[in-house]
């Protein structure tokens, strides 16, 4: 045998199953759970952290982390979240919601999570569609976006304004940190990542309620090939949703982060 | 023990933090909101968990993520906030978690009044969710005995990793009456090895209500199902009173029981032989005593402030071997000891028709009493 210098550089996350996911091809949820699994393993969180699972495309979200997981009724996350955030304060609680899940079905209970600064970590993944269901529209759906439930573009006379959540939230006096990233290139992504670091250092360090937006692609409902999709998101999406950090509190400011 | 001088509400807010409860979520709403307003300063002051939710909605998921933890949670409202509940009261049955949760009922249906009603009998008994599940109902008459149940609430929710529902209406929450208190109970804080958070679980925890596969939840259901038949055997609970002898008995649980009691006990002072049965347990109903009661009485008289939801139940056991007569109060209206006498002398002097349509007489003589006439 012929002695090799052998450094891994890239492997399965520790905070993952070996369970294949359902996503589709192309889809950026795989993205968006693999930095939620990372930065929870460097933290060294991975066994104190408690997943809450939405309804929606991530509905079986628990299948593919290895820590223990909850699975909501639609929308209701940030409440269940609470629920177990009060009753075992010492445990790291996180959402993981998509558009209808959170902005629309919960807008009620994300809202009020946010205002009683709670301390979870919610990572909010918005595709402009409802996935699971087959890509109907939104809240977070564009003007003039063609779904299947508003096939001939959404009207805004008749079917509103999408919703940007990220600085809906960020108003909130019990909001700590709130961030909105895009999965859709390699230096985004590694930007996605560090805000997810923050928004759970945040839980950590007990300072209140934290959110990412993530900008994510669904090829799938979309009609669009992966690059297509990742290049459609950057000319319509991030015009609409300007990634930035839209609530840093003074505390949060003055957070230092162990570790890289 | 001392007796202490409290108000329905408060008392079963302090049975349950005595009981061992380590989170509570609720919205106010008459008349339940004394028991949020006493754990608002209670629960905080011995550092256990207390939210004051959104809506009852957020509460009731509050609770669903709570009761994943397998430890003491619970929450309390009244008939309007119970039906948004329902959606989590589903989950909760579906995912096998053990919650407490108080209904104090309240006039209706919409927003109906804040007069103490037992017209939330057939959404807790028979399911205001959707799919198959079973809630066990609990129907306390005086403050004393919603204080003793609501112990035994979180004791046989643990115990079967069910929903139980204390079941109290606007006169027992708001009623002041004197009561001994339990002793406190040590908190478990401790996750049992089935729940999230746990330090015993072999391996991690997920709690979910899915069961994509029709089979695997047809599985479940009949695991469900099964445990519901050890419950029915085991946890059906009523008092009766001067049963022994009785020709006749009148059937009421809670508020409606405690007043038909004072009407049986003037009519054995009359000389009739009647008694009262009063469902301690609305699920599981004591359907094996009401079956050997149809086997020997004359008839039944059924009490209750609703339409006559338990009718139903009673007639169903009874199956026509004796006349059921009804009478019950709605939308809030409490009836007298008097109304109940006059039912009961009815009963008796009345002609024993198994077959008699009750519900069309009791509403026949409602139109009159109200006011719309014939």
């Amino acid at each position: 045998m012929v002695e090799t210098d052998v450094k891994i550089v890239y492997k399965r996350p520790a905070g993952f199953t070996d369970r294949v996911t359902h996503y589709c091809p192309g889809c950026t949820h795989g993205v968006a759970h693999r930095l939620i699994a990372e930065v929870l393993e460097e933290m060294g969180e991975l066994n104190n952290t408690i997943g809450v699972a939405p309804v929606g495309c991530a509905v079986f979200a628990y299948n593919y982390f290895n820590f223990d997981f909850v699975e909501a009724a639609h929308g209701r996350a940030p409440a269940m979240a609470t629920g177990i955030k009060r009753t075992l304060p010492s445990k790291t609680l996180f959402t993981y919601q998509g558009d209808g899940d959170l902005a629309s079905m919960g807008m009620g209970e994300i809202v009020a999570a946010a205002a009683r600064g709670e301390q979870i970590t919610v990572i909010f993944i918005n595709n402009t569609n409802y996935g699971m269901t087959g890509g109907q529209m939104a809240p977070t759906t564009l003007p003039g976006q063609k779904t299947s439930s508003s096939p001939l573009g959404r009207d805004v006379e008749t079917q509103g304004y999408p919703i940007r959540t990220a600085e809906l939230l960020a108003t909130l006096d019990g909001a700590s940190f709130v961030a909105r990233r895009s999965l859709h290139d390699a230096r985004s992504i590694r930007m996605a990542k560090r805000a997810l670091r923050t928004a759970f250092e945040v839980q950590k360090h007990g300072l209140g309620f934290s959110m990412v937006e993530l900008l994510s692609i669904c090829p799938t409902n979309w009609g669009l090939n992966t690059e297509d999709s990742r290049k459609w998101l950057a000319e319509h999406m991030l015009p609409y949703y300007p990634v930035g950090d839209f609530k840093v509190s003074t505390a949060v400011s003055e957070m230092k982060i162990g570790g890289n | 023990m001392a007796l202490e001088l409290i108000k329905g509400n408060i008392a079963v807010a302090e049975a349950a933090i005595r009981a061992g409860l380590v989170s509570y979520f609720g919205y106010p709403i008459t008349p339940q909101t004394e028991l949020l307003e006493h754990l608002s300063a209670r629960m905080p002051e011995l550092g256990r968990g207390f939210v004051q939710a959104e809506s009852e909605l957020g509460a009731i998921n509050m609770v669903y993520g709570a009761a994943c933890t397998g430890l003491r949670t619970m929450t309390s409202s009244s008939s309007p906030g119970v039906s948004l509940m329902q959606e989590g009261i589903s989950y909760l049955a579906g995912t096998e978690l053990p919650a407490v949760i108080v209904d104090v009922v309240r006039g209706g249906p919409g927003l109906g009044n804040i007069a103490p009603s037992q017209s939330d009998y057939t959404q807790m008994v028979h399911g205001g969710g959707h799919g198959e599940y079973h809630v066990i109902v609990l129907a306390p008459a005086s403050v004393q005995e919603a204080v003793d149940l609501t112990g035994l609430a979180f004791d046989i929710a643990e115990k079967y990793r069910m929903v139980v529902c204390l079941l109290l209406d606007g006169f027992l929450g708001q009623m002041m009456e004197p009561v001994v208190l339990p002793e406190f109970q040590p908190v478990r804080t401790i996750p049992p090895a089935w729940g999230v958070g746990s330090p015993d679980s072999k391996e991690r925890v997920v709690l979910t209500s899915i069961n994509i596969d029709p089979p695997s939840q047809e599985k479940f259901n009949v695991k469900m199902m099964t445990r519901w038949q050890e419950i029915e055997a085991n946890e059906v609970r009523f008092k009766s009173y001067y049963l022994e002898d009785a020709e006749y008995v009148v059937i009421g649980y809670g508020t409606a029981g405690r007043i038909a009691l004072s009407a049986v006990r003037a009519a054995r002072e009359q000389g009739h032989k009647i008694g009262l049965l009063r469902p301690i347990t609305l699920a599981p109903f004591p359907t094996k005593a009401v079956d050997e009661l149809a086997a020997r009485v004359k008839g039944f008289l059924v009490v209750e402030m609703s339409n006559g939801q338990m009718l139903d139940d009673v007639n169903a056991i009874v199956a026509k071997r004796a006349p059921v007569d009804f009478y019950g109060r709605m939308g809030g209206v409490v009836p007298y000891p008097d109304e109940i006498a006059n039912a009961i002398s009815e009963l008796i002097n009345g002609d024993h028709d198994p077959n008699a349509d009750a519900r069309g007489k009791w509403l026949a003589y409602m139109r009159k009493l109200v006011g719309m006439g014939e």
